[in-house]
């Protein structure tokens, strides 16, 4: 511990602490631009000058090393002095037009100038102008206003991993820019709006539609991936103008994913629907909540009655509200039927009645960066858990060694230890592999039910990678979970982890992906879960949320399915495709309508309030729900709030960790040949994951929401004598979609990646997959 | 008997860079003795220490003391730099050095390689030499082909690797950490100290870096011994240094002298002030060194301490003599105008304030000078000095701040008059550019 005086404060500090880490420890705000508690010191804006005593000149407090008994002045005459100067160079090319300028009223250099700035100019000689840059459809440019502070640049190039930002030229004319003919792409890109102190760096969407002291601040939690990122969502007259972090240590830290940051454009998208519908005689009209309730209750009776309660099904989008899902499971219940499910996206369900808790991350959030060795099966990491993997980045770049075992390689901008790009089937094979390896150096047996393989170079690598650490991880990503053998996945990487002495994760795919099964909301006795449901069609339907062309596993199935129906109850803020087949649609509220919970895949209970009132004669899910629950005679649902639900479910103290477990019991592990065919690898593209984000129109702009191609390696595409461009006819159990032919070097021989969730390839079925030219 | 010239003697014959014509001159003698008597690098270094041979690059830092800074026993990779990024205005020494005796800083670096233990040197060559990048590649070739470069040098066990690389002239990658940001492929721009390259320098490794000059010296220094270098200059100014003369005389180029010769002494090895007219003013140390006015710079002897006592720097002895057809404002000017366009743009106050005193001084030249200018271009040279992360805010600072002290009363004039002290036609009188029938 060094010991120093700031301002006559005595404080003690670490070694290697700087003099701004000092000040910040007793609460001193020394001012400064460049200096960002996440990024690497640049010194350069020279705003956060101090004086040290003894030294000849101010020093930068942001890179300066405390020394023990070190005295540092930061209000001083010379601090002070030099900070003002500081102030003047950096206005003098500085537009001094605030008042039309976006980042006006929340603007540090604008906060700063007032405390340090001048009452008038001393320049009076030409400003500099410079021309704006394209960034993409997220991130709108005012570069004259930029003061070189290159927070954006350390941001792109330590914190998103990939350099997309840099400063060119020298003197007066440096300028900040993308690569030539580049945009900023990544899914982490808007964070450097945050970033930039000033006007040069603004939100596009958001751009000149309101100001920043005219909205109000309200706490939320996003409702997209697992981590359930904490939220300011900020609103003016009822409406959400945009959203911004709430900075949480424990979650996302001061960042936001662009879906997070970007998704409330789709809450006024063209199809957001406010008032009750039915369709009465082919005829679909508006109708009261009264009627439209009191028509959904007959309609759930009446197929009940008819068919029998098994006739029913319920299938809830993982983005609901953990109310949501545990009243429509007790209203199914009180019908007498067990088939409700929220795992859509799920095809192997064999785990189901083998679980011994509620699959979860295995730890918390924050302990990821004390990993020292990870191994991630099955996940298009970036895209699927962007903060996760941020965190993973940054622990890989300080020696975490961390291993994928996945079809595609795609760019995860981190440094591998070891890496098997295989096809889908043969990652139960690799994972055996991984397993055995690992056995054998460990000098553990391995479970009798995994039968024995020859370990590959790459396999042998990554066991003994996991072998050399002393706090490992084995994490299961969105595709491993999804995969059509997800439970035997499972259960050999609970092997590895076991040998291995590891801990077992499952990176959770949705914002309620624990809270799903709290909730109750999947079969509990004899139930059909979702992918049954659809197989074996029901009568009539209740969905919660959800798109199921879109959001499950076999869209086309679920499309079938729900027009076979004879009633299709539909609870959710969009049209989509609900007018097609549903009986009658109720308009619940988007997460900024309504209150309620995500419990994120730590296990982290969160609960929020509605942020604006519900739009038009939309009602929260939980209280549409207790009404119908009201009108179908059952009892328990007199909830008056949707805490009172929540306890209801978890108790007061909405204590989980007893209900979270990996632990699996024996799964018989059979290896498959490899297909003979082609096998598709379907990605869940991050901007169509679920129906409020696939109508943020801003996102559908990006790269990440180009159309889907059918992209394959080129072997693959010689092999199927198919060049790069070409149309081609996919067919996938009875659905066909024509798509492009791409060439794509990072996907596995034999694979096909074909993504799902998108209105060109959700009419593909499951199985097998074939592609031949137009 | 007085030393005037080490690293410019004997290099009259017609292939003085050929490594023949420097073995002949007794090249390579230094490293030989180093290697066959077994000189440990402390000893090396010890005898540095006693030459008080100082940095050549402008700085001054005693190089014994620099070289012990590198840590002993780092497990790992050490470099040793050569700085011949040279491009400051003024300064042209190194180019000759280079030119006519690329051997000699061959040498040295290999020696100080042996006393620093670093196994590879990288000689970082400004972009607008590129001729000179070419021949030193040639002495590189040369060197390795007769041993003196590779591994286990003449059978001693030492080895060391150099490579020639060279920049595309930006005045910036002259600065130690830039140049290091230059090599390793970035844009050249400072880096913030600390940490010092001693700990942290190229590709994160211990690493010293030297000017051309000053490693041309270290063969000497070890063939002669430190106290016979340290006599051959003055007390803390050991050495010779050599001084590249530009401007108003009669035979403008380089001389290397004993530190300590008077400047007057240097001003007549130099055939005198052209045209018989008298000396106006006198910038020392290259274009970021303070301005003197002659009188006070007659007075002076070129070593580093008389030169600081006189309110300027001896800095890479780049000395710049203007004679009285000189207009100052327009000299100011084009200073200021080289500091702005050189300015990397990393740190404010040297990113904003370099344009702004160049666009002061400009409209000062023409004609559109406002009185409080003056002042306004002191506080503004105040506000960048000893703010910025590394010496270009100062260098950018100096001059201005020295002009406008030493000549005030020449800006006054352009102020108040719109128009300059000196005609236009003696301006132009004074250069050769201008003599009807020359050019």
């Amino acid at each position: 511990m060094l010991q120093l005086e700031i301002d006559g404060k005595q404080i003690e500090v670490p070694e290697g602490s700087t003099v701004m880490d000092a000040a910040r420890q007793i609460g001193t705000f020394i001012p400064h631009f460049c200096y960002h508690k996440k990024l690497s010191i640049a010194a350069s804006c020279r705003m956060c000058l101090v004086q040290v005593e003894k030294a000849p000149k101010p020093m930068p407090a942001c890179a300066t090393p405390v020394t023990n008994g070190m005295k540092v002045m930061t209000r001083s005459e010379v601090a002070v002095k030099a900070q003002k100067d500081v102030m003047e160079f950096l206005l003098i090319n500085h537009p001094l037009d605030c008042p039309i300028c976006d980042q006006g009223g929340e603007c540090q250099l604008q906060d700063l100038s007032v405390g340090y700035g001048g009452m008038a100019s001393r320049y009076q000689e030409e400003k500099r102008v410079v021309v704006n840059k394209n960034l993409g459809p997220l991130v709108s440019t005012d570069m004259t206003r930029c003061i070189h502070c290159t927070r954006c640049v350390r941001f792109t190039a330590e914190i998103g991993g990939f350099q997309e930002m840099g400063q060119a030229f020298r003197n007066e004319h440096a300028e900040i820019m993308p690569f030539i003919e580049s945009t900023v792409d990544t899914e982490l890109s808007g964070n450097i709006i945050d970033l930039c102190p000033v006007g040069a760096l603004t939100s596009k969407p958001f751009r000149f539609s309101a100001r920043a002291w005219e909205m109000s601040r309200r706490k939320s939690v996003s409702p997209h991936d697992g981590l359930g990122s904490n939220l300011v969502v900020q609103t003016k007259l009822d409406r959400v103008k945009r959203v911004l972090p709430l900075e949480n240590e424990d979650v996302n830290e001061c960042w936001l994913s662009d879906k997070d940051r970007f998704s409330y454009e789709g809450l006024t998208a063209e199809d957001r629907i406010t008032r009750p519908m039915i369709k009465e005689g082919g005829q679909w009209r508006e109708v009261d909540w009264h009627t439209a309730l009191e028509f959904a209750a007959k309609a759930v009776k009446g197929a009940a009655a008819e068919h029998g309660a098994a006739s029913l099904g319920a299938l809830a989008s993982p983005h609901s509200t953990l109310e949501e899902l545990y009243l429509l499971q007790k209203l199914v219940r009180g019908l007498g039927c067990d088939n409700v499910d929220f795992r859509l996206r799920q095809s192997d369900f064999s785990a189901d009645g083998k679980r011994m808790g509620v699959p979860w991350l295995g730890m918390k959030i924050a302990q990821i960066p004390k990993l020292d060795r990870v191994l991630v099966v099955g996940s298009f990491l970036r895209k699927d858990h962007p903060l996760l993997a941020l965190r993973l980045r940054q622990a890989a770049r300080k020696g975490t060694q961390v291993s994928v075992i996945h079809p595609t390689r795609d760019a995860l901008f981190m440094p591998l230890a070891a890496r098997a790009v295989v096809a889908p089937d043969q990652m139960v094979g690799t994972l055996a592999q991984v397993a055995q390896a690992l056995a054998g150096i460990k000098g553990v047996a391995l479970d009798a039910s995994v039968p024995a393989v020859t370990v590959g170079d790459e396999a042998k690598k990554m066991a003994e990678s996991l072998a050399s650490g002393a706090n490992g991880a084995v994490f299961l990503g969105n595709l491993a979970q999804q995969h059509a053998c997800a439970s035997t996945l499972h259960f050999l990487a609970e092997e590895i982890s076991r040998v291995g002495g590891l801990t077992l994760g499952f990176l959770g795919e949705a914002a309620n992906s624990v809270g799903g099964y709290l909730a109750g909301a999947l079969p509990a006795v004899d139930g059909l879960n979702a992918a049954r449901m659809l197989a074996e069609p029901r009568k009539a339907y209740v969905v919660l949320g959800a798109e199921p062309e879109l959001d499950c596993a076999d869209g086309a199935q679920a499309l079938a399915a729900m027009e076979a129906a004879q009633a299709v109850i539909v609870l959710s803020p969009f049209k989509g495709r609900a007018t097609e087949y549903a009986s009658v649609i109720l308009p619940v509220a988007p997460f900024t309508e309504t209150s309620g919970t995500f419990v994120n895949t730590e296990g982290r209970v969160q609960s929020f309030n509605a942020v604006v009132r519900p739009l038009d004669e939309t009602r929260p899910g939980w209280k549409v729900l207790r009404v119908l629950g009201n009108l179908l005679g059952h009892s328990g649902f007199d909830y008056d709030s949707s805490e009172a639900v929540r306890h209801d479910l978890l108790g007061e103290s909405a204590e989980v960790s007893s209900k979270l477990s990996n632990g699996l019991s024996r799964i018989a592990v059979t290896l498959k040949p490899a297909a003979a065919g082609l096998q598709r690898v379907a990605d869940v593209p991050i901007h169509f994951a679920d129906s409020l984000v696939r109508r943020a129109e801003s996102l559908q702009k990006t790269k990440d929401a180009r159309p889907p191609m059918a992209a394959m390696n080129a072997a693959t595409l010689a092999g199927l004598g198919l060049s790069a461009g070409d149309k081609v006819k996919v067919k996938q159990g009875a659905g066909v979609a024509v798509l492009s032919a791409a060439l794509d070097d990072t996907i596995a021989a034999g694979c096909v990646r074909v993504s799902a969730a998108h209105p060109t390839t959700c009419g593909l079925g499951a199985g097998e997959i074939t592609v031949e030219r137009v | 008997m007085t030393i005037q010239s080490i690293i410019l003697a004997g290099l009259d014959g017609d292939r003085s860079w050929r490594l023949a014509d420097y073995v002949q001159r007794g090249g390579y003698e230094a490293l030989k003795k180093i290697l066959a008597q077994k000189m440990t690098p402390d000893e090396v270094i010890a005898e540095l220490k006693k030459s008080s041979l100082r940095g050549r690059g402008g700085a001054g830092f005693p190089t014994g003391l620099k070289w012990s800074f590198m840590p002993k026993n780092y497990v790992g990779d050490k470099y040793v730099v050569c700085n011949t990024d040279e491009g400051e205005p003024g300064t042209f020494k190194d180019r000759d050095i280079m030119r006519y005796n690329p051997h000699m800083v061959i040498e040295g670096m290999i020696i100080a390689g042996y006393a620093m233990g670093a196994g590879t040197g990288y000689n970082y060559i400004h972009g607008e030499i590129f001729d000179l990048y070419l021949r030193f590649e040639e002495a590189l070739e040369e060197a390795r082909a007769a041993g003196f470069l590779g591994s286990d040098i003449l059978g001693s066990g030492f080895s060391f690797n150099l490579h020639a690389h060279h920049g595309y002239g930006a005045y910036i990658c002259g600065e130690e950490t830039a140049l290091l940001e230059s090599i390793e492929g970035k844009k050249g721009q400072p880096r913030y100290k600390p940490p010092f390259p001693a700990s942290f320098g190229l590709y994160g490794k211990p690493t010293t870096i030297n000017n051309t000059e000053t490693f041309a010296a270290v063969p000497w220094i070890i063939n002669n011994g430190g106290e016979k270098y340290l006599e051959a200059g003055k007390p803390n100014n050991g050495g010779t240094k050599i001084f590249s003369v530009s401007g108003h005389v009669n035979r403008p180029g380089v001389y290397e002298v004993a530190m300590g010769t008077p400047f007057a002494t240097l001003l007549e090895m130099c055939g005198g002030m052209r045209g018989g007219r008298k000396l106006k003013a006198c910038i020392p140390g290259g274009s970021s060194a303070p301005v003197l006015p002659a009188d006070i710079m007659m007075d002076c002897t070129l070593d580093y301490d008389s030169i600081s006592k006189a309110g300027s720097m001896l800095g890479s002895g780049a000395v710049i003599i203007m004679d009285e057809t000189v207009c100052m404002v327009k000299a100011l000017e084009r200073l200021s105008y080289f500091y702005h366009e050189e300015s990397c743009g990393q740190c404010t106050p040297c990113r904003e304030g370099t344009g702004w005193m160049y666009r002061v001084v400009h409209r000062i030249e023409h004609g559109l000078g406002r009185p409080e200018d003056l002042d306004l271009l002191t506080s503004v040279a105040d506000n960048i000095c000893g703010r910025t992360i590394c010496a270009l805010g100062d260098a950018a600072a100096f001059p201005v701040k020295s002009f406008v002290k030493h000549f005030r009363s020449e800006f006054e004039y352009h102020i108040e008059n719109k128009k300059c002290l000196v005609p236009p036609d003696v301006q132009r009188s004074g250069s050769d550019f201008f003599v009807a029938g020359k050019n």
